[in-house]
């Protein structure tokens, strides 16, 4: 039995983690179009903050693929996958046979056209650990860093970078800050906060143009930079598996058990969409936590396992300079905020059910809440009452409590 | 693998744990010195609510939300099924703190990462501390 | 206004150890320490402290003692300190002074003015480790007519036996007195070890029926919880008549002691005091006590042991007498020295006689008379040791009661102060709370390693003594010798003074 995974991410090495869970002897081969053995995606505005380094960035040991018998082809892309004759065709010109494959082929950054864009020298995106070390390279304290998005990427590069340039601006076309996963006072929490460290944000506006360091704007401004940083989103890479005939919509389309509807094809991470339990809708949930267990989901079931990732949902752990913001699931329904000054919770209840909830500045025991929306377990069964102002298990009833802390769980 | 049960029924609220689970963590042999003038920051939290005390910490899950989610690979399963954090690697994004459904995993007091309950085998304690030290066996290590 | 009183005990904090865990403030039921969050110090209110000793026992970092004030009054070895504090209590409330406990008064112990005998060269010693030692026994009556039947075979016409695996037994503390998890610490404990607890005359709770092979269970003038499947479940049955520590006198237990479970066993209503009256209203005379004895034999198919309990008081001897001629199996007698939950202070401390002299006394009486085989004898009141047991047992016991001993290895510390209900040790006390704070899990442990630990000492001394049996030690005062007693004790104690030959 051979084991093809496209991509050496989260969904990928959790693919193999969960193809060894039951195949300890199969055969697998992993290929990364990246240079590095897996890291932790997240990690680079770390890095480039200097909270973690390089040698402490793999999302493995370094024995874990030689522990685990995979065969690494680091620098190579796959190029098409020939469902037919269970072939991989890639990018050195080789072609790999497979009995099983996973496209964990992950998503890339999405640059929108913009005039002047192309003249731009100093441009950078930022996904990967090549694009981190790629801006490390161009920062200087003499630098003026333009960053468009303010979106969990813009804003991470920029705390990653903040305290090496100059000076960072953020230019977002929305009204406010992290507009995906917050309401309009938490982004104004958070935009507060950051401004207090000499961020400058530009918001409801957006370039027109770009012209030798100079940013024009819709509203008639400009801003001028020295460095340009693009963090208007991420796309899906589907293109792998629609070319082969697969079912694909915004991301690949999969089963709960991560079947494609190409035979013995599977797929995993920021490439799938998922059914969202929090919103129930099918969307893209681009998020480590969920690559991961769609990938080993996905692992398990090549090896002939019949697993199944049917909770997926939003969820968000992002900070800036020491502070914390947990997010998740849907904002939908009647809402509850408690907290004062730059606590804030604020919690999301339709049908009896917590349907997501926002929490900066109080991170503690943030799960229990999550476990509620992903269980969702009706409200009636807890103290809701409590938990709004602290997440505890006293809330749950002893029942509960014994399954959760006397048994094996 | 053996494991910390709580007991609810006979757990006093007396905090104990607490303080002998930092005490484990400072390595040292008298705990006045270790703990004396210093704010505590145990990986085993009591819980307080009216009559009902109880202790809760890492449960080392079978299929362990937090190892899945982390970022950086700093959570672990060991072979021998304990859930071990390595601070170095951990960035404290605190995702695991996100999806851990009993709270028991938390930030640490420096703030640069998570810690967790890693059943006394970070130290040299040999048996968890806590337990070692419960006075009416509110929680207990063994083989459920 | 109330007179001051100096607090009789200080709590003393070493501030280098203590690291304000607060441990002792959440484990004080009596509010002595707290927390002052300005200074971030614990601070100790020691006019409530009854030196239970529960924070010393937990505080994790060993920063507390509590001493003995060294506040005095005017020296007076008439008038000392406390019998004035006394004074001055009953003068600020008009009460009755209570205590709780056994008499704490410097009276002679006369288990300590005893001395065992040990073989030499003549008679060997016998290793118990080596060498078969029994400390199993019967309790019961002893008297059995030879019958035969039709074909000439003997008839057995033993009447019915508690078989002891030690010579030692949990004595009657009532649910109520203590706590439902003492009581299951005392139960599972009686189990495992193959003795017997008493159930006082509390009743007997519904989740206990099940070690009803232990369990002795008592019928006291209250009579509370006593019906029919009471009865039945138990193992033997004790009629109370009095109480070492308060004889001739009743009990009443306070109505806020008086919970559900505890008004559902006792079969009383709930918050409503239980009185117990100080006679058996249906007792005046030996032979009123004989009609008690077999009802309740009646009641039971003569398929239980009926067991007669007794303060020692002036006319033990008599008294015994009288009951073994009752019909009762076995007559337990507690001495002056026995504990309990709650009496009045005089009482406790002026009445009643040492149940040494008591046993000696009683032995020797029903030997005299014959009937000594119609009764086993169980003694109490205060048998702290297995040096105690022993003794006991070479004066004529069959076997003791512990009561105090046994709440010791529960986790109490002696504070005498049970008539408050706080019990911080969870033992006695009603207080949810404070209950739980007794594991019967780690308590019936520490129990059952009492015993054990008594047991190995039983045998080692019998061992030194050449006696390789319980039976063969009972009454054998050949093997004790008195020390400092003057020439009636050892007349009553029926022992030779140390040194003297036979």
């Amino acid at each position: 039995m051979r084991y093809v995974i496209i991509g050496n991410s989260a969904a990928g090495v959790a693919a193999a983690e969960g193809i060894r869970s039951r195949d300890k002897s199969g055969e697998i081969v992993m290929i990364s179009e990246e240079k590095f053995p897996a890291y932790g995606r997240p990690l680079i505005s770390y890095y480039l903050l200097g909270a973690t380094d390089r040698a402490h960035m793999d999302y493995r040991p370094s024995d874990f693929y030689e522990k685990n018998g995979i065969t690494l082809r680091l620098g190579v892309r796959a190029e098409k996958i020939d469902p037919v004759g269970h072939t991989v065709l890639l990018s050195d010109g080789s072609e790999i046979g497979y009995d099983r494959l996973l496209a964990a082929t992950g998503s890339r950054s999405f640059v929108p056209p913009a005039e002047g864009l192309s003249e731009v020298k100093a441009k950078f995106t930022f996904m990967t650990l090549a694009d981190a070390l790629a801006l490390e390279k161009a920062l200087s304290k003499k630098k003026e860093v333009l960053i468009v998005g303010a979106g969990l990427i813009g804003l991470k590069c920029m705390e990653g970078i903040l305290g090496r340039v100059k000076k960072v601006t953020v230019i977002d076309m929305a009204d406010r800050v992290l507009s995906s996963i917050l309401d309009e006072k938490g982004s104004q929490i958070v935009q507060r906060q950051l401004e207090a460290r000499g961020v400058r944000f530009v918001l409801s506006d957006s370039v027109v143009r770009f012209e030798e360091g100079r940013a024009k704007l819709k509203s008639g401004g400009e801003i001028a930079f020295d460095l340009l940083v693009m963090a208007v989103g991420v796309r899906p890479n589907i293109e792998l598996v629609k070319e082969a005939g697969g079912k694909t919509d915004r991301g690949i389309v999969t089963d709960e058990g991560m079947r494609t509807s190409l035979p013995d094809v599977y797929a995993a991470g920021d490439c799938t969409e998922s059914s969202d339990i929090a919103s129930g809708k099918r969307r893209i949930l681009a998020l480590l936590p969920n690559a991961y267990r769609q990938g080993y989901c996905a692992g398990e079931n090549m090896a002939g396992g019949d697993a199944r990732f049917g909770d997926a949902m939003p969820l968000n752990a992002i900070g800036f300079f020491g502070s914390h913001i947990l997010t998740a699931g849907a904002y939908e329904g009647e809402s509850f905020i408690t907290g004062e000054g730059d606590t804030y919770r604020r919690f999301f209840v339709k049908d009896g059910v917590l349907k997501g909830f926002i929490l900066i500045g109080a991170p503690e025991r943030a799960g229990i809440y999550t476990a509620l929306v992903r269980e969702r377990r009706s409200l009636s069964e807890v103290d809701f009452e409590m938990l709004k102002t602290e997440p505890r298990l006293s809330a749950f009833s002893a029942e509960e409590r014994k399954k959760a802390l006397a048994a094996e769980v | 693998m053996k494991r910390i049960y709580v007991n609810e029924k006979w757990c006093l609220g007396c905090h104990l744990c607490e303080y002998e689970c930092a005490f484990a963590a400072t390595g040292l042999s008298d705990m006045a010195k270790a703990l004396k003038g210093k704010r505590i920051a145990p990986k085993i939290r009591v819980e307080d609510c009216g009559d009902i005390h109880f202790a809760v910490n890492c449960r080392h899950c079978k299929d362990a939300l937090c190892v899945k989610s982390c970022i950086s690979g700093a959570l672990s399963k060991g072979e021998d099924g304990v859930v071990r954090i390595d601070r170095d690697k951990c960035v404290g994004c605190l995702t695991c703190v996100l999806v851990c459904p009993y709270g028991a995993i938390m930030p640490a007091p420096d703030g640069h990462a998570a810690q967790k309950c890693q059943l006394c085998t970070d130290n040299t304690c040999g048996v968890p501390n806590c337990v070692a030290h419960c006075p009416n066996n509110a929680i207990v290590f063994e083989e459920r | 206004m109330d007179m001051y009183i100096q607090p009789e005990y200080e709590v003393v904090r070493r501030e280098d150890r203590c690291i304000a865990c607060r441990v002792c403030e959440r484990q004080c039921a009596n509010l002595v320490h707290s927390f002052d969050p300005e200074t971030g110090k614990m601070q100790a209110d020691d006019s409530k402290c009854v030196n239970c000793h529960r924070c010393v026992c937990l505080c994790p970092t060993h920063a507390l003692k509590i001493v003995k004030s060294d506040d005095t009054y005017r020296q007076n070895a008439n008038w000392d300190g406390q019998t004035i504090n006394e004074v001055y209590k009953q003068a600020n409330a008009g009460g009755v002074l209570l205590s709780s406990m056994g008499n704490p008064k410097p009276f002679p112990v006369f288990w300590d003015k005893m001395l065992v005998n040990a073989s030499q060269v003549t008679n060997p010693p016998i290793d118990p480790l080596r060498e078969p030692m029994e400390t199993q026994l019967y309790l019961g009556k002893r008297t059995v007519k030879i019958e035969r039947d039709e074909r000439g075979r003997i008839k057995n016409t033993l009447p019915p036996q508690l078989k002891l695996s030690a010579p030692i037994m949990f004595s009657a503390m009532s649910y109520g007195s203590i706590s439902y998890n003492a009581h299951e610490a005392l139960a599972r404990a009686a189990e495992e070890l193959g003795i017997y607890y008493n159930t006082g005359e509390g009743g007997l709770h519904k989740d206990f029926y099940k070690y009803g092979k232990n369990t002795i269970v008592q019928v006291a003038s209250g009579r509370f919880g006593v019906f029919k499947d009471y009865l039945e479940t138990a193992a033997a049955i004790e009629i109370k008549m009095g109480q070492g520590a308060k004889p001739g006198i009743g009990g009443h237990l306070p109505g806020a002691k008086i919970s559900a479970d505890v008004s559902e066993t006792r079969m009383i209503p709930e918050g409503v005091d239980a009185i117990s009256p100080a006679p058996h209203h249906d007792i005046y005379s030996i032979e009123d006590l004989r009609q008690l004895v077999y009802s309740l034999k009646e009641a039971t198919e003569y398929k239980k042991p009926v067991i007669v309990k007794i303060a020692a008081v002036h006319n033990v001897a008599a008294i015994a007498s009288g009951i073994a001629r009752s019909g009762a199996d076995i007559i337990a007698i507690d001495g002056y020295r026995g504990g309990t939950g709650a009496a009045p202070t005089r009482i406790r401390d002026n009445v009643g006689i040492p149940v040494e002299l008591a046993l000696a006394e009683v032995d020797a009486r029903l030997r005299e008379e014959g009937i000594r085989d119609e009764v086993s004898i169980v003694v109490g009141g205060s048998v702290r040791s297995s040096a105690d047991v022993v003794k006991a047992i070479a004066l004529g016991a069959d076997a003791c009661y512990i009561g105090t001993a046994a709440l010791l290895a529960l986790g109490c510390h002696l504070c005498r102060t049970c008539h408050e209900g706080k019990c911080n040790w969870g033992i006695a006390t009603q207080r949810p709370d404070l209950v739980k704070r007794l594991n019967p899990d780690i308590g019936y442990k520490r129990l059952v390693n009492l015993v054990t630990a008594w047991n190995h000492e039983i045998q080692e001394m019998m061992g030194g003594m050449g006696i390789n049996s319980v039976e063969a030690l009972r009454g054998n005062r050949l093997m004790l010798r008195g020390i400092g007693l003057t020439d009636t004790e050892l007349r009553i104690l029926g022992i030779k003074y140390a040194g003297e030959s036979l």
